[in-house]
């Protein structure tokens, strides 16, 4: 029996091992991809591939919007600019009428020319409230095509920097395909078969990988001389830390948008493995790490208190430690390095802060915390006790290093704080009902305009479940409505931004409410033993993000691969 | 025989509408909102708009009825064979997410528990014969059966994965291949399903083999053992009985360790990166994918189900003890 069994078994192990291959058939014939002209990317994609709808903008494949769909506009944060992208130029006629002008010849993957009845249609889609960018009909008046090329926008209010926004990170989908559909259809289905406008087609897909190949009729080829320089792109679903050091590391992988724990070791020990920056901190910063009090809770509701925990915080600590420096400290305004422009230096060095302990422990005294019990912790100036709970999710390990700094460090001058490590879906629930006393927070990305950080800082109303702004409950009017200036001033009139914003940046750092921490890198590490001229701050390379995260294309990260060129020869 | 089957069908009836049933409330349970950790992956972080799609979300996934009715809407559509639409990989269906999944669990779990139980039943009873294999099997049987399936996985993908360079370590098959029936990719698929296969034996190989040694060594000192040596019968003989009584218990065994090498599958899914169940349920859990999780355990209690069925009647075949007894209740 024992013989038997154990030869039926080796045959049902090749059977079903042969039933395995569950991928769609492959047009290639044999083999598989030549190497030397297929790109491997991961960091992006968690899950099999599920859906190509560019609308649904939390979950399309890696790739979607950026090698399929396009935006109007790509904005180039490193520079600072609008790249005219499916448009050829924009102009605000007047103070509410905007008018965009589309590039001549670009056409749809399946031969049909894009018009200005798309572009229109784009944003008669906002209409269903289940896309992301409905609110866009709150302060739009109107959408109308005025020639085959030209579209116009009426607004009731017009959010001049928010349109901005909107002119490069929405993508423009196909009137003639898309305009039978119904809600379901544009916000709840997967879109197999996309047609865009992009660089790359839809070429297969399987559990664990997407696959796209070269759109040989794109329209930069004509019009910017440009040409995307990989044949296939293989996106890899995310694997386990290891596996995605042990790919890059043998080349299998060219690049690879994961944090890696312990990359600049191999960066610095591995000729072949780069990143943007030859040394610390290595990545290019993508966020802002941001330490959040709520501040409808005691004695988080007090500016000085919340003053003394910013400056009992040592940030170069935490950079330092669970980093290794692949991080840098933040500015005390919470700006990205790409805005830099836009911090008031006068004011930091008026009210900013730093770190240090005496400063932070005569900060209490002076607003009368006192350890009155004798515990080695301050009490409020009512006598209670401070006991503060610091969460952040399970699991990330790098966030859970920095929080036991943190509680340390506020310990050291006397607030009693102690952290704790959730699950992440029940923390979010927490941060989201306010039932917190201090959180971490980075979900704010870089973008256009400083306005998307005011807006995520100061947001009013307070809702009772804050999902996406404003986790600390914070409420100032003033500052509300400077965020609402800043977002109706004109993106060119850079002299009004830098005045608003410095008037914001004043009562910020006066009143803390939020704790700017570290800036989180755009965790990017790419193997040259295939591809070389990856972006880099050096003289002559390209100085474009090196990210296949999702929104980012929009920020130019789809050009770096226009840049590419096959190692080698 | 058919009181017996019956009585077996009902119990496993009650127990699979029991394990369906807590799968369904234990993720429930859990704290976290499905459609906010969806929608939180977004761009869009305009409040209103966002409280907009939740409440669109929450009713096109059912999730805004009340949980005895959505505990009755589970029933009734399971009854359809539908699944639900996964929340994590929306819109898929979760049956298809499910179907493109479990080939590759099964392509694991089959051979390696098969494989397993034959060769480690064999080993054993070939080791209690003699003094020198007993003395070395033992003991890594010992650490093999108490090594967990991920670390053994771990250690099989860097010793032959990474240093050898014998096997590749992750995927189902090389990232450049291109699925089709051909040799080159099918040996691609075979080279990367041994090491999770090979880890996942190793440890079922270790337990099963020190079972079975010490079986055989029981049933090599017991009085009909002893008795049909004093007659005279060969030793061979001898030990064939002795076998056949010593695989009855593994037998009971293998039914009851069939949960646990599936929790080993799934972990050792993840340390290869392997695209089958493992993977989904660990997201599953994170993205609170409800659908997706009482899908995939779903999945789980029928497989352990059909595999405890099938060694009962197993069991009826090989021991006729069993059969006598219910002989014996039936007249």
């Amino acid at each position: 029996m024992g013989n038997r069994l154990r030869w039926a078994s080796a045959a049902l192990v090749v059977g079903l091992a042969a039933a395995g291959c569950t991928g769609g058939g492959g047009g290639e014939g044999e083999g598989g991809y030549p190497r030397a002209q297929t790109l491997y990317t991961t960091g992006t994609q968690w899950g099999p591939p599920a859906n190509w709808n560019p609308i649904m903008n939390w979950e399309y494949t890696t790739g979607t919007v950026g090698y399929i769909y396009e935006p109007l506009f790509l904005y180039d944060p490193l520079a600072g600019e609008y790249i005219p992208w499916l448009a050829e130029s924009e102009e605000w006629v007047d103070d509410t009428t905007y008018e965009v002008t589309l590039r001549e010849g670009v056409e749809w993957s399946d031969g049909e020319p894009l018009t200005a009845e798309d572009v229109v249609f784009t944003y008669e889609l906002a209409r269903f409230e289940s896309v992301p960018y409905s609110h866009v009909w709150d302060w739009l008046a109107s959408a109308e095509a005025v020639d085959e090329r030209t579209a116009r926008f009426e607004f009731e209010t017009p959010r001049y920097q928010e349109w901005a926004y909107f002119t490069y990170s929405n993508p423009i989908v196909p009137r003639h395909l898309w305009q039978d559909r119904s809600e379901e259809e544009v916000t709840a289905s997967a879109n197999e078969n996309p047609v865009g406008t992009g660089p790359y087609l839809y070429e297969d897909h399987s559990e664990d990988r997407q696959v796209y190949r070269r759109n040989p009729d794109w329209w930069a080829i004509e019009a910017l001389d440009m040409r995307a320089a990989p044949e296939y792109i293989v996106d890899i679903v995310n694997t386990s830390n290891e596996v995605t050091q042990r790919l890059l590391t043998q080349g299998e992988v060219d690049l690879s948008n994961n944090f890696l724990p312990g990359i600049n070791q191999t960066i610095e020990g591995n000729p072949s493995i780069t990143s943007y920056f030859e040394e610390p901190p290595y990545m290019l910063a993508a966020n802002t790490a941001w330490l959040v009090p709520n501040t409808t809770r005691e004695p988080m509701d007090d500016p000085e208190f919340r003053r003394a925990l910013a400056t009992s915080i040592d940030i170069e600590q935490i950079v330092e430690g669970p980093y290794s420096n692949l991080v840098e400290p933040a500015d005390p305004t919470g700006l990205l390095p790409a805005w830099d422009d836009y911090v008031d230096q006068d004011v930091v060095a008026e009210h900013g802060f730093g770190h240090d302990p005496d400063e932070a422990e005569s900060i209490l005294a002076e607003a009368g915390y006192e350890d009155t019990d004798g515990d080695g912790f301050v009490e409020t100036p009512d006598g209670d006790a401070v006991e503060l709970t610091l969460i952040v999710p399970s699991g990330w390990t790098d966030w859970m290093e920095a929080a036991r700094i943190i509680s340390e460090n506020a310990q050291a001058v006397g607030i009693n704080v102690t952290e704790e490590f959730p699950d992440q879906a029940a923390l979010n629930d927490q941060r989201a009902a306010g039932d917190f006393d201090l959180v971490i927070n980075n979900e704010r990305q870089l973008s256009n305009t400083p306005w998307t950080y005011y807006d995520y800082m100061f947001r009013l109303p307070v809702q009772d479940s804050q999902t996406t702004v404003n986790f600390g409950r914070y409420e100032n009017e003033e500052l509300w409505d400077l965020t609402q200036e800043l977002a109706e001033t004109p993106v060119d009139d850079t002299e009004a931004m830098r005045d608003t914003i410095s008037r914001i940046q004043e009562i910020q750092l006066r009143e803390m409410p939020i704790i700017p921490l570290w800036y989180n890198g755009l965790w990017s590490q790419y193997s040259t033993q295939h591809w070389g001229n990856w972006p880099s701050d050096a003289e002559g390379a390209p100085h474009y993000l090196p990210t296949t995260w999702r929104n980012y294309n929009q920020l130019g990260a789809v050009l770096t691969l226009t840049e590419l060129e096959p190692a080698g020869g | 025989m058919r009181r017996y089957l019956a009585r077996k069908i009902l119990i496993y009836a009650l127990t699979f509408f029991v394990a369906v049933s807590v799968n369904w409330l234990i993720p429930r349970l859990m704290p976290g909102d499905p459609i906010r950790t969806m929608l939180s992956r977004g761009a869009s972080g305009d409040e209103e708009s966002m409280e907009r799609m939740r409440a669109y979300y929450e009713q096109t996934f059912g999730l805004d009825e009340p949980a005895w009715q959505q505990y009755l809407n589970f029933w009734t559509s399971l009854a359809r064979g539908d699944l639900g639409i996964s929340v994590w990989l929306f819109p898929q269906p979760v049956t298809e997410i499910l179907l493109a999944a479990v080939p590759y669990t099964l392509a694991l779990l089959l051979p390696a528990t098969l494989l397993s139980w034959v060769a480690g039943n064999r080993f054993g009873a070939f080791a209690a014969r003699s003094r020198w294999l007993d003395n070395t099997v033992l003991p890594l049987g010992y650490v093999l059966t108490a090594t967990p399936y991920m670390w053994l996985g771990i250690l099989l993908a860097w010793g032959l994965g990474i240093v050898a360079g014998w096997f590749p370590t992750a995927g189902p098959y090389g990232f450049g291949s291109i699925p089709g029936w051909n040799w080159p990719f099918i040996t691609d698929l075979v080279s990367h399903w041994f090491l999770p296969f090979a880890s996942l034996f190793l440890v079922a190989f270790g337990g099963w083999a020190i079972g079975m040694r010490n079986m055989i060594i029981y049933e090599l000192e017991a009085e009909y053992s002893t008795y049909l040596e004093a007659l005279g019968a060969p030793r061979r003989l001898v030990r064939r009985y002795a076998f056949r009584n010593a695989v009855l218990p593994q037998l009971t065994g293998l039914a009851v360790q069939l949960g646990t090498i599936v929790a080993g599958a799934l972990l050792t899914e993840i340390v290869f990166a392997y695209p089958g169940l493992g993977n989904l349920i660990l997201e599953a859990v994170n993205n609170r994918d409800f659908f997706l999780l009482q899908g995939a355990f779903l999945f789980i209690v029928i497989g352990v189900l059909i595999a405890n069925f099938i060694v009962d009647v197993i069991y009826v075949v090989v021991d006729p003890r069993t059969r006598t007894q219910m002989q014996g209740g039936a007249a």
